[in-house]
């Protein structure tokens, strides 16, 4: 199956909704296939690969920073990019510039580039498919 | 390429962004030369009321100046030729009546769904 | 005729419109589409038998076939051996097998 190239909406900020973690293992799952995946990030999926996420503690659980090892958005991304060049395939993660703007959103991981809504519809209309998982 | 957009969810975060961002996305896309339509179901029925008004708002001495105007920006996109179809029982099901709505809509029955879905290379539900 | 994926991560009872959902799936089987309805995250509360259960059968009924991601599964605790009949347990994957075959894919 190696060769397919799939694009993925997002619309889901961190830290707020399951979606948010399926949509990650949808991409973990094609970034292992080796595929040429888009990302456009709209809205609150901006945030999701800002530069600045970091962990923290959690008195709650008992666990120190580094044992509680705080999942963080921004780090899936930029395992699943890797993960994808290794395979032979690409993750093209697409931030939404004005969605960026309004959020302040402006620093994203390595990789990361701004865009608008056609560059949605080109990566729709030139990849084999596309899934979009809105927010409610 | 053609797709449908579904828009099912309302007023998510309209008074924030001073539209809805899914209509507002099929606008920019039709700009730039997709050949969208739209379908409106669920609560998303009510961007269609004609008598929509949520001017007035202010935090502290910060006036919002520029409201969402909902049914206005789907009969805008009616008129760049995007093609806006409405579920006809989600609309009956909240009481509303023809005559409460835009013109320039194109109702269909839930049962129309896979006829209509026929008609679009991709159907996107937001 | 064509294939659809229709992914519903809501559950019954939270959401009424996965009955809409649901029947949505149904009449484009019945309408003669091949149909997949893949539950995930809540919408996997739906494939234990329970109140809720009525739009999957009706759905399989209409010749949809019924997945339930596992992990979901997994993670709220539901046995593979306990779903409502027709159900089947299955891995994220498929999600991404039915993209690359290039169905219509929808998600709610």
């Amino acid at each position: 199956m190696a060769g397919k190239k799939l694009t993925f909406a997002l619309m889901d900020s961190a830290f707020e909704s399951a979606r948010t973690t399926t949509a990650m293992r949808l991409i973990d799952i094609a970034a292992r296939r080796g595929y040429d995946i888009t990302v456009f990030a709209y809205e609150g999926a901006v945030m999701l690969p800002f530069a600045k996420q970091e962990q923290h503690a959690n008195k709650v659980h008992g666990r120190e920073v580094e044992e509680e090892n705080h999942p963080l958005p921004r780090k899936f991304i930029a395992s699943m990019m890797t993960e994808a060049k290794k395979n032979g395939g690409s993750l093209d993660w697409i931030n939404c510039g004005l969605c960026v703007d309004e959020r302040g959103a402006g620093e994203a991981i390595e990789g990361v580039r701004r865009g608008a809504p056609p560059d949605f519809w080109k990566a729709a209309e030139t990849t084999d498919n596309t899934l979009v998982i809105a927010t409610r | 390429m053609k797709a449908l957009n579904i828009i099912e969810t309302a007023y998510r975060a309209t008074i924030e962004e001073q539209d809805d961002t899914v209509v507002w996305l099929t606008h920019a896309m039709k700009g730039a030369g997709a050949d969208l339509s739209v379908l409106l179901r669920g609560n998303a029925v009510n961007y269609a009321v004609k008598t929509q008004d949520a001017s007035g708002l202010s935090f502290g001495d910060t006036k919002q100046t520029q409201p969402p105007r909902l049914a206005e920006d789907i009969t805008r996109l009616i008129g760049k030729g995007v093609e806006v179809y409405i579920v006809e029982e989600d609309v009956a099901e909240r009481g509303l009546e023809r005559t409460d709505l835009i013109d320039g809509l194109k109702p269909v029955p839930r049962a129309g769904m896979p006829k209509l879905f026929a008609g679009f290379d991709r159907v996107w539900h937001w | 005729m064509a294939k659809y994926l229709l992914i519903e991560s809501r559950d019954a009872f939270d959401s009424k419109d996965t009955t809409t959902y649901g029947a949505l799936a149904a009449d484009l089987a019945r309408d003669g589409n091949t149909v997949t309805l893949f539950l995930v995250q809540n919408g996997v509360l739906t494939a234990r038998p329970s109140t809720q259960a009525a739009v999957l059968t009706a759905a399989i009924k209409a010749g949809v076939e019924v997945l339930a991601d596992d992990f979901s599964l997994r993670e709220r605790g539901i046995p593979v051996s306990r779903l409502v009949a027709g159900v089947k347990a299955a891995p994220l994957d498929t999600v991404i097998d039915h993209l690359a075959e290039g169905r219509k894919a929808l998600f709610h």
